[in-house]
């Protein structure tokens, strides 16, 4: 079925089975692989978009149920081949190991800080509390958006 | 996930009429967090999906002390929602307990209830605040108390072609409510949790109490002998805490592949014994 939505800022429409995820979607049929798949039940958080600015398990998203909303993976917060400044604190920090978590603790720390954007490192913690990293041991990550929160306040 | 026919209705009357042709062989498709994982791993084959998400069946009314909540209202809007904190807030304290931050970003009310996990959050706050659920088919409309519709795991009375279409709470305002709940890890099904409902008089004496546990049975029970243990009394910490060996000594937990009947049983002592400690200061406050 022909299926319209808008990818990263682009309205884009395609034409996939009704049972394919928009995971599946992103990945086999839109070649964006930001999106990564871990657990497949909405556990790990590896396949994070946002979804309307919310943060959604892209596999446990039917992709005709995506149908006139607004898709944001990580790639849509790249501005003029720059970094996003909370991936630039990911960089710095060395909160990126083997990568697969990134995009998903990138976007729902973002979304996070639309509705608190002064929270404190608890708080943080909790936010990211259902996105699974094998790698950091999470510490780094939360340096990561700390300094992004602090290098905000700073800017004004 | 296996092919299927995909249907995406604009009015309740086409969903339910589709429910009425296809029977056992549809599913509704609400925020299908439950669903979809099940079909992620072909643990369940329906021939058509009736997507919901197009009716409008979200939306939170509080009519004075009547809160209708309709079945498509997300979890996060029980988080969120001003209105909730101050008419209903154990709504919004159970919803953040719920899975992980997307989960609650999709998942709905209606969907939740109609899953009915035997450790989930709402299914159990339900039945603590004596809701009631709307069911409706094509043919006719009926009104379930929460303590009915739950029958048994993951099994509730409502019939293929019927849908939870909204469930009616009433608020809790001078009432104290707290939940309480333990998890092997941040968003897993709880081992047990707990909600407090609870109310006391002009002399300090507990004139309503309702305490029900979830994943000690296999749906949500409320705790009758431990509630028949305040109702009266002034609720101090003793009177408190023997309400909640009262518990412990009425519900008989399993074990499962993870938790022994014995940590279940502790649990339900001293998860049901904090939960109460908070209703209860919080009834106080309020009265």
């Amino acid at each position: 079925m022909i299926v319209g939505f808008t990818l990263n800022g682009r309205p884009r429409e395609i034409d996939v089975p009704p049972s394919q995820t928009l995971l599946r979607t992103l990945r086999d049929t839109l070649g964006v692989f930001d999106a990564k798949e871990g657990c497949s039940e909405g556990v790990c958080g590896a396949c994070t978009v946002l979804l309307d600015g919310r943060p959604v398990s892209s596999c446990l998203v039917l992709t005709p149920t995506a149908r006139g909303r607004r898709v944001l993976t990580v790639r849509g917060l790249e501005r003029a081949g720059d970094l996003h400044p909370l991936q630039t604190a990911f960089v710095e920090h060395g909160a990126v190991q083997c990568g697969f978590c990134t995009p998903g603790m990138v976007l729902t720390a973002l979304a996070f800080l639309e509705q608190r954007p002064r929270p404190d490192r608890e708080e943080i913690r909790a936010a990211l509390a259902g996105n699974l990293c094998r790698c950091t041991g999470y510490a780094k990550i939360l340096d990561a958006v700390e300094a992004y929160v602090s290098g905000r306040r700073a800017d004004g | 996930m296996h092919s299927f026919e995909y249907v995406a209705p604009e009015t309740l009357d086409e969903a339910l009429a589709l429910l009425a042709e296809h029977g056992s062989e549809a599913k509704a498709l609400a925020g299908g967090q439950s669903l979809i994982p099940v079909l992620n791993y072909r643990l369940a084959r329906p021939r058509i999906i009736v997507d919901l998400n197009g009716l409008r069946l979200g939306g939170v009314r509080v009519e004075g002390e009547q809160i209708a909540l309709g079945a498509l209202t997300r979890h996060c809007v029980l988080e969120e929602s001003a209105e909730l904190a101050g008419a209903c807030p154990i709504l919004g304290e159970a919803a953040r307990l719920i899975g992980n931050v997307r989960v609650r970003t999709l998942g709905t009310i209606g969907g939740s209830l109609a899953h009915a996990d035997p450790a989930g959050e709402l299914p159990l706050v339900m039945v603590a605040l004596g809701a009631s659920l709307t069911l409706r088919r094509a043919r006719g409309v009926r009104r379930v108390a929460a303590a009915d519709f739950f029958t048994g795991y993951l099994t509730t009375v409502l019939e293929p072609d019927e849908l939870v279409t909204e469930v009616e709470v009433p608020a809790t305002r001078g009432k104290g409510t707290a939940v309480e709940e333990l998890a092997r890890r941040v968003g897993d099904f709880a081992m047990v949790a707990v909600a407090a409902v609870v109310s006391v008089d002009r002399r300090g004496r507990v004139d309503e109490a309702c305490l029900a546990y979830g994943g000690v049975g296999p749906r949500p029970l409320r705790a009758r002998s431990s509630e028949d243990a305040l109702i009266g009394q002034e609720p101090t910490a003793e009177r408190v805490a023997l309400a909640a060996r009262t518990a412990r000594a009425s519900l008989q937990p399993q074990s499962d592949a993870f938790v022994s009947a014995a940590y279940r049983s502790l649990l339900v002592e001293v998860l049901g014994r904090r939960a109460l400690t908070r209703a209860v200061s919080r009834a106080l406050e309020a009265a």
